[in-house]
């Protein structure tokens, strides 16, 4: 029975009747069935309201905009009461003096750089794309352009506020229940539902960036300009050709910015980005490797002179591709995952080239392939990033898939590495517990905070041995 | 404009409070969950740090003896109002209605005869200052007794015939009355339904009723396409009705 009664048209009273769900949200996926942003659908069904507080009690998992590729936002069982947090979008308290921002943890990153970019502030920490919630950023302790000197999302948040497994509400800060909030932070919503999100923004010089970019010939060359960039740009990161081989091996293009002074910066704001919605699912035989060595190949060759620089807008250096809304599509109606991965600095450059040589090897790439080197590991306990090189790569999804991935964690355990896991579909667990020696300590927080395993996803299932 | 707005804390009055304080309106909020009341108007208070924190007051549908108390704290905080928009109704379907029969009694009574109520409180303020706008949202399913919305249809239909004299009544003495008809919307409310082709966002209704608001239009739909629909609905003989499931 779908009923509801409320003075307020638009919601639901959640004591007097069941909720209502969520069919309407940007994603290409049929009734009944969610997915990631990877487009591989498991069975179960999202409810949303705005009284979201409310609706998280007796739910197993909770999710914001769905832009985790894989698992990690989908049910373990198609009954399992999933809530989305995307109508929980109201901001509770913004100190302009201070840079401080308290919302509810459906607002998304767009919204927040709306409001606060005006005022001379952006958030500490962006990924690159702005439509994910705050919740969802702290999950994942997202990472940006400039993880090597201001590392992850989680280290500049002040306090959350969570709904717990056994139904009780609770706030967590680095210094109260701080193993709560550090299991918290990178946990993947496992520890409690995110209801709401405190943390510091950074202060900028202007609303425009200042961007150099710069054609790399191969990946020593790339590995040696990291080392160069990092200590004069706050901000870098690299496209990668991951289909050529031999000399011009791990090819690209390296971005380094850094916010532009007021003198640099143009005189007007920079206007809202034109956005595009991808119109249908290109058929799957599009993305294929020739196809994707013309494009990569064509990309780099673009890029003239060798060396460009100039003033770009937030939204051209740190999401260039929210500018094409469902880009997903692109892939086709088979779905398609992202496998990121980050080998330690102590694995040398010799691993990061081995690691490319394996990739162009075992084939499967498509021209979104990323390099960034990252700076020391966070505090969060399964924070992904660790003092080393981050290399993501899109894949098509193919019946070859699971034996590349395979291979690669073979690879990542060997080098010391690990794997991303709001990216990840196709880890088994046996690789991720190598691969993760800080898993004991975030079960032990488990076992303390939800002993049952109630907060449970198709992810923690797969990765993790929570029952389904 | 100085707006209050019954229902702003959810769904379209969610909307249309951020839109009318976003282009710099005064906005006060009235509903019946204070929490609800405290967050929403924190939150529209924080987006507009330069501009004065926005006020609330509880005001319940189903409590008419709070009335005239809610718009008393309405005309204080913002100085004597001179826009009132109605969001809030209640909703269920018609199976439920027609099992629950206290239910049935609810909600006639608050989309019909407590929102008129409400109507009159403030048409009494507004013509006392010389006019002002009316925005209340009534419904599509109000336009034909429709199978799936009966009993729910009836009580907006109500709405819609008071919203309707009291525009040809008062006009002349500067009372904008704006009946608002959405049609399908991707709201809380219709979360779980397939929405059709034209359904429409809480925004872009938003976006719809101040700009109808603006032209001191009497009657909106919004999406837009839902005129066209319910004007075909409008012509459809009973036998046809009688047959069909919309």
């Amino acid at each position: 029975m779908i009923a509801k009664t409320s003075l307020e048209p638009e919601s639901a009273d959640l004591e007097a009747a069941p909720e209502r769900l969520v069919s309407a949200l940007p994603r290409a996926e049929a009734p009944g069935q969610l997915s990631g942003w990877g487009r591989i659908p498991a069975p179960g069904r999202e409810l949303t309201n705005e009284r979201f507080e409310a609706l998280t009690r007796g739910a197993t998992l909770a999710r914001g905009l769905g832009r985790s590729y894989g698992d990690s936002s989908l049910p373990a069982l198609p009954s399992d009461k999933v809530v989305s947090s995307v109508l929980a979008d109201r901001v509770l308290g913004f100190d302009t003096q201070a840079g401080v921002l308290r919302a509810e943890a459906g607002l998304s990153l767009a919204a927040v750089n709306r409001l606060v970019v005006p005022q001379g502030w952006f958030p500490p920490v962006t990924p690159g794309t702005k439509f994910v919630t705050l919740g969802g950023m702290v999950a994942s302790d997202v990472h940006g352009k400039n993880h090597h000197i201001a590392g992850c999302f989680g280290g500049h948040v002040r306090e959350l506020r969570l709904r717990l497994a056994d139904d009780s509400l609770i706030s967590c800060s680095p210094s109260q229940h701080a193993d709560l909030f550090w299991a918290s932070v990178g946990g993947m919503g496992l520890l409690g539902h995110i209801l709401e999100v405190e943390f510091q923004l950074s202060r900028i010089a202007s609303p425009w960036i200042w961007m150099e970019s710069e054609r790399i010939g191969n990946i020593d060359e790339y590995l040696a300009a990291f080392a160069r960039t990092a200590t004069e740009w706050p901000m870098t990161m690299g496209w990668i050709d991951c289909v050529s081989g031999g000399s011009a091996l791990g090819r690209g293009i390296l971005m380094a910015g850094r916010w532009a002074t007021p003198e640099e910066a143009h005189r007007q704001p920079p206007r809202p980005p034109r956005e595009r919605k991808f119109p249908f699912d290109l058929p799957n035989w599009v993305c294929n490797p020739l196809t994707v060595r013309a494009f990569n190949t064509a990309y780099y060759y673009r890029h003239v002179p060798r060396k460009k620089r100039g003033v770009v807008s937030p939204d051209i250096f740190f999401y260039p591709l929210d500018a094409i809304l469902e880009w997903n599509r692109g892939y086709g109606s088979r779905g398609f995952t992202q496998y990121q991965c980050v080998l330690p600095r102590a694995a040398g450059a010799g691993a990061v080239r081995e690691f490319l040589v394996e990739v162009t090897r075992l084939g499967g790439a498509s021209p979104a392939c990323v390099i960034k080197d990252c700076g020391p590991e966070g505090q969060g306990l399964l924070s992904f990033p660790l003092e080393g090189t981050s290399i993501a790569i899109d894949m098509a999804v193919t019946s070859d898939t699971q034996r590349i991935v395979d291979r690669l964690n073979d690879f990542v355990v060997a080098a010391g590495g690990r794997i991303y896991l709001t990216k990840d579909r196709f880890t088994r667990a046996e690789h991720y517990r190598a691969m993760e020696p800080r898993l004991p300590r975030f079960q032990a927080a488990r076992d303390k905070w939800d002993p049952a395993r109630r907060l449970r996803s198709a992810q923690s299932v797969r990765l993790l041995g929570d029952r389904a | 404009l100085k707006a209050v707005v019954l229902g702003g804390t959810s769904g379209m009055g969610r909307s249309i409070a951020r839109r009318l304080a976003a282009r710099g309106d005064a906005v006060f909020l009235l509903g019946n969950e204070p929490e609800e009341l405290k967050r929403s108007a924190a939150d529209l208070s924080a987006r507009h740090p330069e501009r004065a924190s926005v006020g609330h007051a509880p005001c319940d549908l189903e409590q008419p003896q709070g009335f005239a108390a809610a718009l008393d704290a309405a005309d204080t905080a913002l100085g004597r109002f001179d826009t009132v928009i109605i969001t809030a109704a209640m909703f269920a379907s018609q199976a439920e209605l027609e099992h629950n029969r206290e239910l049935m009694r609810r909600l006639v009574t608050v989309n019909y005869a407590h929102t008129v109520l409400f109507c009159e409180f403030v048409r009494e303020r507004l013509l006392a200052r010389g006019g002002g706008h009316l925005t209340v949202f009534s419904s599509v399913a109000g336009d034909r007794g429709r199978k799936p919305v009966g009993i729910y249809g009836s009580s907006k239909a109500g709405l819609s015939v008071y919203l309707e004299a009291l525009d040809h009544r008062y006009h002349a003495q500067g009372l904008n009355v704006l009946c608002v008809k959405p049609g399908f919307v991707k709201t809380a409310m219709t979360a779980g339904l397939k929405p059709p082709p034209f359904a429409g966002e809480p925004d872009q209704v938003a976006a719809d009723v101040l700009a109808a608001m603006d032209r001191k239009r009497p009657l909106l739909y919004t999406p837009r396409m839902w005129a066209l629909v319910m004007f075909v609905i409008r012509l459809l003989p009973r036998f046809v009705m009688r047959k069909i499931g919309f």
